[in-house]
């Protein structure tokens, strides 16, 4: 196996993302034309459903915010070595947790209640998170099964919850009464309101900004905390980590204890900025994409931002197009984000080789570093 | 070959070799050839464009301007396939071998002849008893290569080579693993190789074994050939001033030791690994202020698990290992708490436990001195702190290039060494446990570790060196430790020490004269 091709910064983060992005597009640009409708015009429908508006940016980034909290849940876990594929059910949990403590202190003032629900999300997705961690840690038992697992057992307890316990008295649908208007996350339209500056009505909320907020911290934490370079050290190298005074097992745990617990944040966009009340298969799925998020940003935080907002312009591009294309369906949606999924991760390095010789031609004597 | 080769003609001749990697000039318009009947020695540091010529020749890479000719002919060695084919064989320095194979299946692998395995098996077989009885290469062919000692498993390896037609057959770094006495085993099978008109081409960088083993040398610097002789007519000492283009001590200035009190005392030690195999047994020695002990051995008799041990990196079943008074094991001190008490430890295997490869070296300079006070501000990384010390140790270490911000393994084995080093030095431990400490490393920067640790000895500080080159443990050691199949069989004064008694002592002989 030859080592993958080295590229300078600037096409390792910005060319090679965009060339395997525009490689997906163009797959899925034959595969419309395939089915009669116009590329082009899928492509600016798409484009303007996403972007086109205030409220089409507010819907696209009241998706991206859930990605961002699952996406840095997955690059967290990422650097200590360790493949969560459990953040949507952590996702889930977590969201349990926010949504009792909105449920049983709703006549609280908001800001009271929304560091609990914070606190409880985080708990949460910790707390589901936890054994699979300690299982790896202690057993060996590898996390990627047992976080596919627990993404099962979480759905089934939940379905349980919903269905026999939280389910508000006198109705079929498996859901919990509505939270009470304190525990609702304001609307970033009335923050902004606030401010005197006009913006469309759309879900997108406080949350975000807390979500933008949890990027910054997990930045400081893993690059400029010894407990963020303990976890790169066990991570990249558990025999250095030993040799460093490193216990790899404690921090196999308290990486996934953090991974859980930003996955588990997922509610605060979900619950308390959207549905208002707890539901069944709330995550809807942001649990995964947050891993495509991850590995598309390259695990970083800025990255992530980005991932998550072309995934948010994904899904709200996507429903827009289904909605004015009548031969392109919410499946042939998911068949372009498929596609992204697959260019962007899955064959992330099929260009880079070209992409390093034609750089290496252009430029004989690169910088090595 | 399908043609007649010229029997004069040179084994290979290798003209105007040329080959950039990015900005790395790795091989300068290098030409070379080898006599057919000759070993060939090729020396030159770390990153002097050997290996880089090697892989060239071995069609692992191709060169950007030269031509190969093999036995007179022009060849192009696009793969390992083509240069099997024209009838070169590589011995690497790790070998590939399948470990639970038979000798038989492993050197059938990649020469399987077809879909049935049968009748290979049955050609091989032949083949390989013919091969023993040419060359003395006897091997148990039905035996697991995982089970043969290292010295028979690179016996495969050139069995392997030789089985598929090779009549140049590249070593590199074949003495690695392999104790004194092997070595001239392996050296004497090689001149059966030679009587029996096959070249090979001996890569190394030790000297004794060029001068023991081969009939010329090439010395390769910067990626370019800096010289061609005739071994006979030249010497270790011309050989490592080409090498390095400057004059180097070969040995080690010291003055006599002056130890003081025991800091570090083993007794009664017991390791075993996962599968409950005892790889140090019944280990005792002590360690005092002022003195360097040598731990010699082959690879593989229970060094490496003695160094772990004591350094907390995996517990003794049995036994007491004492620092100042403290007993670590009944303690149950980890890695950062015994280094808390001054114990500093060189791992032997850099790149596997040293250092994080892709690491920048400020980041790896802090390595397991990471929650030091003088690193932190604020709960956070105190960066500037951590960049102004690692500048500091790579300008008292003469680490090059002094960047802190630059990834480690950018760095040559020589400067990442010492970067490991400074940092385990200027911990300003009590005792310094030393793997290996010039593995992979070029002579300058092995002179200069060789003086570092010497300059520790001197202030008074104990050091524990596990290495396998003799030579090393002969120029630094005051006392010498020998250990065999996870005993340590006595114990030498350096005065009393030769590199046969030890090599005896190696392989298992106990000499009677042990103090």
């Amino acid at each position: 196996m030859s080592p993958a091709a080295k590229l300078p910064r600037w096409a390792e983060f910005g060319l090679l993302p965009a060339v395997n992005l525009l490689a997906a597009l163009l797959l899925s640009g034959a595969i419309i034309r395939l089915i009669g409708e116009s590329p082009w015009a899928a492509l600016r429908l798409m484009a303007d459903g996403a972007f086109g508006s205030q409220e089409a940016i507010g819907y696209t980034l009241f998706y991206a915010t859930s990605f961002i909290f699952t996406g840095l849940g997955v690059a967290v876990a990422y650097h200590a070595g360790l493949f969560n594929i459990g953040a949507e059910g952590q996702a889930y949990i977590g969201g349990l947790g926010t949504g009792l403590v909105c449920l049983a202190l709703g006549h609280w003032p908001f800001w009271a209640v929304l560091p609990l629900a914070v606190l409880a999300g985080a708990a949460g997705g910790a707390a589901w998170a936890f054994l699979p961690a300690w299982l790896q840690a202690r057993r060996g038992s590898h996390i990627v099964i047992t976080t596919i697992m627990f993404n099962f057992i979480a759905s089934a307890l939940m379905t349980w919850l919903l269905v026999n316990v939280l389910i508000r008295p006198g109705q079929q649908s498996p859901e919990s009464r509505e939270f009470a208007p304190n525990a609702f996350m304001p609307g970033l339209h009335t923050l902004l309101g606030r401010l005197g500056i006009p913006f469309a009505a759309t879900p997108l909320n406080l949350a975000f900004l807390l979500a933008l907020a949890a990027s910054v911290l997990v930045w400081l934490f893993v690059w400029r905390t010894r407990w963020g370079y303990a976890l790169r050290v066990a991570g990249l190298n558990p025999a250095a980590a030993r040799y460093a005074g490193i216990r790899p097992e404690r921090v196999t745990v308290g990486a996934m204890l953090l991974s859980g617990a930003l996955a588990g944040s997922l509610g605060l966009n979900e619950l308390m900025g959207s549905q208002h009340r707890i539901l069944l298969d709330f995550p809807g799925g942001a649990g995964f994409v947050g891993i495509a998020v991850a590995l598309m940003g390259r695990n970083h935080p800025v990255g992530i931002l980005l991932a998550s907002v072309l995934f948010g312009a994904l899904v709200q591009g996507g429903s827009q197009l289904s909605f004015d294309m009548p031969h392109v369906n919410r499946d042939m949606v998911v068949v372009i984000q498929g596609l992204v999924i697959l260019f962007c991760g899955a064959l992330e390095n099929v260009f880079r080789t070209p992409l390093a010789a034609l750089l290496g031609q252009r430029k004989p004597v690169g910088s090595d570093r | 070959m399908a043609l007649t080769p010229d029997p004069a003609a040179p084994a290979l001749e290798l003209r105007g070799i040329d080959k950039r990697f990015g900005a790395v000039h790795a091989n300068r318009a290098v030409s070379l050839t080898i006599a057919p009947g000759t070993i060939h020695g090729l020396i030159g540091e770390n990153g002097a464009g050997k290996s880089t010529l090697m892989n060239i020749v071995y069609g692992f890479h191709r060169a950007d301007a030269g031509e190969i000719y093999v036995r007179g002919r022009r060849v192009e060695l696009d793969s390992p396939q083509a240069a099997i084919a024209a009838g070169i064989g590589m011995v690497h320095q790790h070998f590939m071998l399948v470990e639970n194979f038979t000798v038989l299946e492993n050197v059938l692998l990649g020469a399987e002849g077809g879909a049935r395995l049968a009748g290979g098996l049955a050609r091989a077989r032949a083949g390989l008893e013919q091969l023993a009885r040419d060359y003395g290469l006897e091997v148990p062919l039905d035996a697991i290569v995982g089970e043969l000692p290292v010295g028979l498993q690179q016996r495969v390896e050139i069995l392997k080579a030789l089985h598929r037609g090779a009549e140049l057959l590249i070593l590199d770094e074949p003495t690695a693993v392999l104790a004194p006495q092997e070595a001239d085993q392996l050296f004497r099978m090689l001149a059966r190789l030679r009587a029996q008109g096959k070249s090979v081409i001996l890569v190394t960088h030790k000297l004794r074994e060029v001068m023991a083993a081969t009939d010329r040398v090439t010395v390769m610097r910067q990626g370019a050939v800096v010289a061609e002789i005739a071994t006979a007519a030249t010497s270790p000492r011309e050989l490592a001033e080409r090498m390095v283009g400057r004059a180097v001590l070969l040995s080690v200035e010291k003055g006599p030791a002056q130890p003081g009190a025991t800091l570090l005392t083993v007794r009664d030690l017991e390791v075993r690994d996962r599968r409950g195999v005892a790889r140090v047994k019944s280990a005792a020695f002590d360690l005092r202020a002022g003195e360097i002990v040598g731990v010699a051995g082959v690879a593989g008799n229970g060094q490496s698990e003695l160094l772990e041990a004591i350094a907390g990196l995996c517990l003794p079943t049995r036994g007491e290992i004492s620092l100042g008074g403290r007993d670590l094991v009944r303690e149950g001190l980890d890695a950062r708490a015994r280094r808390r008490l001054g114990l500093a430890h060189v791992p032997e295997d850099r790149l596997r436990m040293g250092v994080v490869a892709s690491f920048s070296a400020e980041d790896n300079a802090i390595l397991g001195y990471h929650d030091l006070a003088a690193y932190q501000r604020g709960g956070f990384l105190h960066r500037a702190a951590i960049s102004a010390g690692c500048a500091r140790k790579m300008s008292a270490y003469d680490v090059r290039p002094p960047e802190p911000r630059r990834r480690i393994a950018a760095f040559s084995g020589g400067n990442q060494q010492k970067l490991v080093l400074a940092r385990e030095i200027e911990s300003e431990p009590r005792v310094l446990l030393v793997g290996q400490p010039t593995r992979g490393v070029d002579i300058g920067a092995i002179e200069f570790i060789h003086r570092q640790l010497v300059a520790l000895r001197d202030s008074g500080k104990a050091i524990l060196l596990v290495s396998v080159e003799l030579e090393e443990i002969l120029g630094l050691a005051d006392r010498i430790l020998v250990m065999h199949d996870g005993e340590i069989m006595g114990e030498v004064a350096r005065a009393d020490a030769t590199e046969e008694r030890l090599g005896l002592m190696m392989a298992g002989v106990r000499t009677e004269a042990t103090a």
